[in-house]
């Protein structure tokens, strides 16, 4: 099959960092292609240099054999390349319908057709199979609907090359599907694309080809049919596959022992976005949330956060009634809630990635106390190195990190005020395999230590590794807690889920 | 080709997310209604319909230069050279026409096209060197101002050119002595440009992407729309509507003051958040900049009738107004964040 693009010896680098060094890359037509490599190997930087957002320092790019350098996605855009970046790339104060057409409004002489567009958008996301109202300001929707908005976007362009960065890092296993049967449907068609995405059994399960990134170099391409997952994940992390599979080890062994609850909601409600609903954390516990996307689980985290007002049912925390619970209420008792949405409720951009980890710790301690410098250095580099956040470099501003690496600051910045309950609301969402177990241990080692852990995963896996016990929700209500081991399985899960709703 | 549909319909209806946008706006008329309502039960005459063609006579000129505010405050920017790019454009109309002896309609589309250039000049620079807006266009507004009085330090008259005697020629609605009013063609200037702005940010493309920009300019940069274009642009057209208003108040004085305007643009700045348009961009109308105009307009009238105030409380007055709208933007933007959570 002909090459489309081709880019032999890209080099780029950031003030301090080589992101990419001596690359090639070779997408053929009508190809699958997933690039491969840990948070900060340099995959997104790759994505950029290929679409004119970063211009490469060398190397050379050939598009469908003629050499092309692009000043702007847009001209990208232009050429046939339609890319959705890691960070979801929308304006949320536009509508859904603006947002799928933007720039390409159908037009009445010069005038935009709103009708024909709100029609169109609406014909778009139905042949993919979402249901939104089209005319509603993006921001109404989750980021997850965000995503496949922006998905919708880029497969309407009708491009040559689709280039798709962590499309699936907040979507559900249903929409993965749905995601993974138009992708097929396009490479039947012709189109080649490039696929980054954490979640190695998706990569499996679509990829025709993979091209792995180490520190910026590239470490090789490969049939998917000829690197196992084991070869993947050594070439990757440059370390041994065995090595994680003792983590998980550690993790599932674990229990409580102490019986009365840390928190506990009795008809804990807020209308609209969960039914009243009773829970219970004891201390040491790590309780998972389980559902599908738009169940109610990050709502239900939020309310016991203190992060959304509760209209119905009463919280208890540490034996006594908790009245007028709000985030900073909360952070004082020690209750710390690391929220879904980094670019929006988490971090600061242009704060260091070492003032980033201390805010929480800060803003607990009252503004007057500062901490003393010494100690917020040892801190610092403590989990900088636990989490492995790369570059290890507490004094970089944290919008130069990458997505993954962004993710495990904000980690940081909760696990270091050593909270007694820990709400984690998709922690390991767009983190690297490694990076992956590393928290995963970190989280089964603090719970150990007796901190209480709410845990919110859109990965069945997860949360059935990692929990004690499993809440599982579904449209906006608890339906069930599964209590022992044996019930705690992803297919009991499941099942739970099917069972009290009926069929779809 | 799906078998799975994937709804979510926003745990809230989108309709009070929808109609939030309108508040500040909805807000603005109803304050626009009770003042001229007070005004009316206050004194007598103030209920003649000339009362209200006299706002869009007095204040053609800020409206002109507001809606240009519009556009570069919807796109995350500000332009605090349009009072003196205002008074440049009149003394220029003046200079051109009475000591270079130049037809005075081609003086106009001179003094048009420059004011246009400058806009895309400063917007040129404020994207391509990631300038603040704030600091380039203040160079504009010492420069302008400088240049003014360089012209001229004093008065110049343009009574000599028939040519201007066309701004204040009016139309009249019914018989102005029974309740009929009449408007110059100046106003009707104005309400064109209201008209095609309004077209032009809401149905264009080249609208659109001023939303998309000032909501965000790295997405609106990924999703691969010209960035680059909007942002100049909408100087471009601040800076033609700072020339237009220029022209405006050239027939309406026919006389060029070295001094005009001094503060207009913090006026057409106020107007605009006063408007319901958001000062950090994205979100606004041009028709809630026309309220905002007619507001201080109102203010102003109000207290000529009064007759025994000082017109410096009508600033006072859009002082309280505008820290009460800019409260209320805070409050509309936290309960925003709120429900999205
Ligand atoms: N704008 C920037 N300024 C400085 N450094 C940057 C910038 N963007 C990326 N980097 C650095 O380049 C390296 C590669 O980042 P990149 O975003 O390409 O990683 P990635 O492979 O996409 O990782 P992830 O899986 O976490 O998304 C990182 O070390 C990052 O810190
Ligand atoms: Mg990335």
């Amino acid at each position: 099959m002909p090459d489309i693009v081709q880019m032999t010896g890209i080099r780029k680098d950031f003030t301090g960092v080589r992101a990419l060094d001596g690359v090639d890359f070779t997408l053929k037509a009508g190809e699958i292609h997933a690039v491969m490599g840990e948070n900060g190997a340099g995959k997104s930087t790759l994505i950029k240099v290929l679409t004119g957002v970063h211009a490469p320092d060398a190397g050379r790019i050939l598009l469908d054999g003629r050499p092309v350098r692009f000043h702007s996605p847009a001209g990208a855009q232009a050429a046939g390349i339609s890319t959705v970046y890691q960070e979801v790339n929308l304006t949320d104060n536009l509508s859904v319908a603006e947002n799928l057409f933007a720039g390409r409004e159908p037009r009445l002489g010069p005038f935009i057709n709103f009708r024909a567009m709100r029609r169109k958008a609406k014909a778009l996301l139905d042949d993919i199979g979402i249901d939104l109202n089209v005319a509603a300001p993006l921001s109404s929707y989750s980021i997850a609907m965000q995503q496949l908005v922006a998905i919708s976007r880029a497969v309407d362009i009708k491009a040559k090359v689709l280039i798709l960065d962590e499309p699936t890092s907040s979507l559900d296993r249903d929409e993965v599907a749905v995601l993974l049967g138009v992708m097929r449907r396009l490479a039947a068609e012709g189109v080649a694309m490039v696929f980054i995405s954490h979640f190695l059994d998706q990569v499996y399960e679509i990829a025709d080809r993979m091209t792995v990134l180490r520190n910026g170099r590239l470490i090789g391409s490969w049939d998917t049919a000829d690197l196992g997952e084991n070869a993947l994940i050594g070439h990757m992390l440059g370390r041994e596959a065995a090595e994680l599979e003792q983590i998980e080890r550690v993790a599932a062994a674990h229990h409580v022992e102490d019986e009365t609850p840390l928190a506990e909601a009795k008809g804990l409600g807020r209308k609209g976005s969960i039914a009243p609903f009773d829970l219970a954390i004891r201390r040491g516990e790590v309780v998972g949330l389980a559902g599908l996307l738009g169940s109610g689980r990050t709502e239900t985290a939020r309310l016991l956060a203190g992060a959304d007002r509760a209209d119905a049912g009463t919280l208890e925390f540490d034996g006594k009634r908790l009245t007028g619970h709000n985030p900073r209420t909360a952070a004082a008792r020690g209750i710390a809630f690391c929220p879904e949405n980094r670019k929006t409720e988490g971090l600061v951009g242009d704060l260091t990635v070492g003032e980033n980890m201390i805010l929480a710790m800060q803003a607990a301690r009252g503004w007057a106390r500062s901490v003393p410098p010494a100690r917020r250095e040892r801190l610092v580099a403590e989990f900088i190195a636990k989490l492995g956040i790369r570059p290890a470099d507490p004094d970089m501003p944290v919008k130069n990190l990458s997505g993954g690496n962004q993710q495990k600051v904000l980690l940081a910045r909760w696990l270091l005020i050593e909270p007694r309950l820990l709400i984690l609301d998709e922690p390991t969402r767009g983190i690297d395999v490694g990076a992956k177990a590393d928290i995963q241990r970190l989280v089964a080692e603090l719970s150990a230590e007796g901190m209480s852990v709410l845990f919110v995963s859109a990965e069945l896996d997860e949360v059935t590794r990692l929990s004690d016990r499993i809440a599982v929700l579904r449209d906006r209500e608890l339906i069930d807690v599964l209590e022992t081991e044996s019930e705690r399985t992803h297919e009991r899960i499941v099942d739970t889920i099917v069972a009290r709703g009926g069929h779809e | 080709m799906s078998t799975v549909q994937l709804t979510e319909r926003p745990a809230r209806s989108t309709l009070f997310d929808g109609l939030s946008r309108y508040l500040p706006i909805s807000v603005t008329v109803a304050l626009l209604v009770a003042l001229y309502l007070g005004g009316v039960a206050n004194y007598p005459n103030f209920g003649n319909s000339q009362v209200v063609a006299k706002l869009f006579i007095d204040n053609a000129p800020l409206l002109v230069i507001a809606v240009g505010m519009t556009f570069v405050i919807l796109s995350g920017g500000i332009d605090l050279s349009v009072g003196s790019v205002m008074a440049f454009s009149t003394m220029a109309c003046a200079w051109l026409t009475v000591d270079a002896g130049i037809a005075a309609p081609v003086a106009l589309v001179l003094v048009l096209a420059f004011g246009t250039g400058w806009g895309l000049f400063i917007g040129a620079v404020i994207h391509r060197f990631e300038v603040q807006p704030f600091i380039a266009t203040l160079v504009g507004l010492f420069l302008f101002r400088g240049l003014t009085l360089q012209i001229s330090d004093t008065d110049v008259s343009m009574r000599e050119i028939g040519f201007f005697q066309w701004g204040m020629t009016h139309v009249d609605f019914g018989n102005v002595r029974e309740g009929g009013f009449w408007l110059p063609y100046l106003s009707f200037v104005a309400i064109a440009v209201v008209i095609i702005a309004f077209a032009v940010l809401h149905y264009t493309r080249f609208g659109r992407s001023v939303y998309a920009v000032g909501g965000s300019e790295s997405s609106a940069l990924l999703m691969g729309l010209a960035v680059a274009r909007t942002k100049i642009g909408v100087y471009a057209v601040s800076g033609f509507c700072a020339a237009l208003a220029g022209v405006l108040a050239a027939f309406a004085t026919k006389s060029a003051n070295p001094l005009a305007n001094v503060g207009a643009e913090l006026d057409a700045i106020a107007a605009v958040v006063i408007g319901g348009t958001l000062l950090t961009g994205g979100a606004g109308f041009v028709l809630g900049t026309l309220a905002g105009v007619l507001v201080w307009g109102l203010l102003n009238t109000l207290i000529a009738f009064q007759g025994n105030l000082s017109s410096w409380w009508a600033r006072i007055a859009m002082g309280v107004l505008l820290l009460a709208f800019i409260l209320l933007q805070r409050v509309l933007a936290r309960s925003g964040e709120k429900r999205r959570a």
